[in-house]
């Protein structure tokens, strides 16, 4: 737990992911190279890049979905380390919602908002629920609280799997692809609510390839290729002005649908 | 030109008779085609053979009363045994005076195995309680001690033994199975070894084999002024062997439960024992339930194994019975035959619950 709020800090100074020199490898495969990065609060960041180039990897990183090999990573003045303890710390500050939604499908949307709350923040249920419902509101499906995740549609459950992922009260929200599993009748209504969220305040580490939303949200753009990040700048000049002859190519690419 | 009157009018069709009631039935279910047809005529020439004669066996020509095999025919069943044998195929050597005991036992095992099996029970709460004590109560009930007269364990036989060999298996081989499903899982080296020789050992060896080691073997590594009851060794030996089938009936359930899950829970900020069990065995165990009961069922039978170290259960009284002077030569079918419905009886039951129990919760869930 950390005492310092983004209010006090004044947003964008006190990092709260500090990334420095990030190997890792899967085997022999070398998928994340010298990676540096630092997120402040508040701070808005969108990662790109072509599949297989190491984004994912990168985030489930940051709340020890996956260990690394070199380097460190500091979360909100906690080290990631073998230590068990830090890793309960760094995964109560930050919140993930994945391309899969990975919603529990044997407990009802409600429950699935209240579980982290019950059992990690060691609420009682009545607080827990409470707390869920505000969440489920600000998504907008808290009608279909008493549901289980298979009787929703593919927005509403990423809804629900971001709202699951607020419960915890995070200081990060991590999203890896959230809206790339959806139809695209659904994308929309996510990316409304992570427009929302951002503009709440809530710093964002976001992997996505919807580059409107990403021009429309982000501080900063990310473009990682081949496990580096190959650049970094405002959404403005990435968009407008790429440095890296990887990065139009990319950007050709994806613009080009 | 052709017309009616209102009055005239015909009442509305019934549908083809062909299509509705027994015969519509017969004709979509039986003789559908002519190999359908065929099989059902061939499966009917059967039964006629086969049933009739049995029930007059069983029952019309049967002898139902006398003091020995001689008061029986031959002609049809011989049941005149029943009145006299039947308490020792249901309590061995138990004292009878003590029969209450069992009974009290028995009964109060109907409202234990209700408050598990059955949400929304009234006084759910209490009788889970229940539930959980009941084996211990069961134990005092039929062991005694504190003010209850002793009875040592072998008086145990007949058919109580093999509840109390099967239900204690069965209570305990599921979470000792879990636990050694999660073990063959786990990350750590030597707790994945360890499970994994257990299940393969336990798995490579007959359980008659276990059976003899526990009475034969066990004492030769125990120092020799301990003595453990007969009736535990044979129980701890039946609960593990049921435990390794059953870890790997589970493990198949793991196995079935994809990575996301954990990654979801992990995310939310859940540890590893919460993962489990509030994640990844409900799921795990629910897709297992086919394969859970299987097990059950499989570990009930084997308790008749017992015989082979010299205890006696229902099937081994039925023996018994075939090699006692008054009845040798006459009941050999019908004392089988009475042991066979008894199990059937209760496995019948098993797999009935699980298939029901399947049915709610496919249903629960969409
Ligand atoms: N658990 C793993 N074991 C081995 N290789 C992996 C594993 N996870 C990912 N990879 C590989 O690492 C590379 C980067 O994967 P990923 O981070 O998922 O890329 P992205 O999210 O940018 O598409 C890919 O080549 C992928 O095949
Ligand atoms: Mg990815």
């Amino acid at each position: 737990m950390s005492t310092a709020t983004p209010e006090a800090a004044g947003a964008s100074d006190v990092p709260i992911i500090e990334i420095s020199n990030l190997n890792k490898w899967f085997g022999a495969f070398h998928v994340l190279r010298d990676i540096n990065l630092s997120v402040a609060a508040q701070e808005r960041v969108v990662i790109c890049g072509p599949s297989g180039s190491g984004k994912s990897t990168l985030i489930r990183c940051i709340n020890r979905l996956e260990d690394h090999q070199e380097g460190s990573i500091v979360v909100d003045g906690t080290p990631l380390t073998r230590n068990l303890k830090n890793i309960d710390l760094v995964r109560r500050d930050i919140g993930m919602v994945f391309q899969q939604f990975n919603l529990f499908p044997h407990l009802t949307i409600l429950e699935n908002c209240t579980l982290g709350p019950i059992w990690v923040r060691k609420m009682p249920r009545q607080a827990a629920e409470e707390i869920a419902k505000k969440f489920l509101d600000r998504v907008q499906i808290l009608d279909q609280a008493a549901k289980y995740p298979g009787q929703l549609s593919g927005g509403q459950q990423q809804r629900a799997a971001i709202a699951r992922a607020l419960c915890m009260e995070p200081r990060v929200m991590l999203f890896d692809e959230p809206t790339s599993a959806l139809d695209p009748e659904m994308i929309k209504e996510v990316l409304d609510v992570m427009t929302g969220l951002a503009e709440s305040g809530m710093t964002m580490l976001i992997v996505s390839h919807e580059m409107g939303f990403a021009a429309q949200v982000a501080d900063r753009m990310i473009f990682m290729d081949d496990g580096q990040i190959v650049e970094e700048n405002t959404p403005d000049a990435f968009f407008n002005n790429p440095q890296s002859d990887r990065t139009k190519l990319f950007l050709s690419q994806i613009l080009r649908h | 030109m052709f017309f009616r009157d209102q009055g005239e009018m015909l009442p509305p069709r019934t549908a083809p008779i062909t299509e509705v009631g027994l015969v519509g039935w017969l004709r979509i279910n039986l003789f559908s085609s002519y190999g359908n047809a065929a099989l059902t005529l061939i499966s009917l020439a059967i039964l006629l053979l086969v049933v009739p004669p049995f029930i007059d066996w069983v029952l019309i020509k049967a002898q139902f009363s006398g003091d020995s095999g001689e008061a029986c025919s031959g002609i049809g069943a011989c049941w005149a045994w029943v009145d006299q044998r039947l308490g020792q195929f249901f309590y061995g050597f138990y004292p009878a005076e003590a029969h209450w005991r069992v009974n009290v036992t028995a009964i109060l095992l109907v409202p234990a195995i209700l408050y598990v099996l059955v949400d929304n029970m009234p006084g759910a709460k209490f009788g889970r309680w229940f539930s959980y004590v009941y084996p211990l109560l069961a134990a005092y009930l039929l062991v005694g001690g504190f003010g209850l007269e002793v009875i040592q364990t072998d008086k145990f036989g007949g058919f109580m033994l093999n509840m109390v060999v099967g239900l204690t298996g069965i209570v305990l081989s599921l979470p000792i199975g879990v636990l050694l499903a999660l073990g063959r899982q786990s990350r750590l080296p030597v707790i994945r070894l360890l499970c994994i020789a257990f299940i393969e050992a336990v798995r490579g060896v007959p359980l008659i084999t276990l059976l003899f080691v526990a009475i034969v073997l066990l004492q030769l590594f125990l120092p020799p002024e301990v003595s453990l009851d007969q009736l535990l060794r044979v129980i701890i030996m039946v609960t593990l062997f049921a435990s390794a089938y059953m870890a790997e009936v589970v493990r198949g359930g793991l196995q079935a439960i994809p990575k996301g899950q954990i990654e979801g829970a992990q995310a939310v900020g859940l540890g590893y024992w919460q993962t489990m069990r509030l994640i990844v065995l409900p799921q795990a165990l629910r897709i297992s339930i086919p394969g859970i009961v299987n097990t059950f069922i499989g570990l009930f039978k084997d308790t008749t194994l017992v015989i082979i170290i010299g205890l006696f259960d229902l099937l081994g009284h039925a023996r018994l019975l075939q090699t006692n002077p008054d009845w040798i030569g006459d009941v050999d079918h019908e004392a089988y035959l009475f042991s066979a419905a008894v199990f059937f009886l209760v496995c019948f039951l098993m797999s009935r619950y699980s298939v029901s129990l399947e049915k709610q919760l496919s249903k629960d869930r969409h």
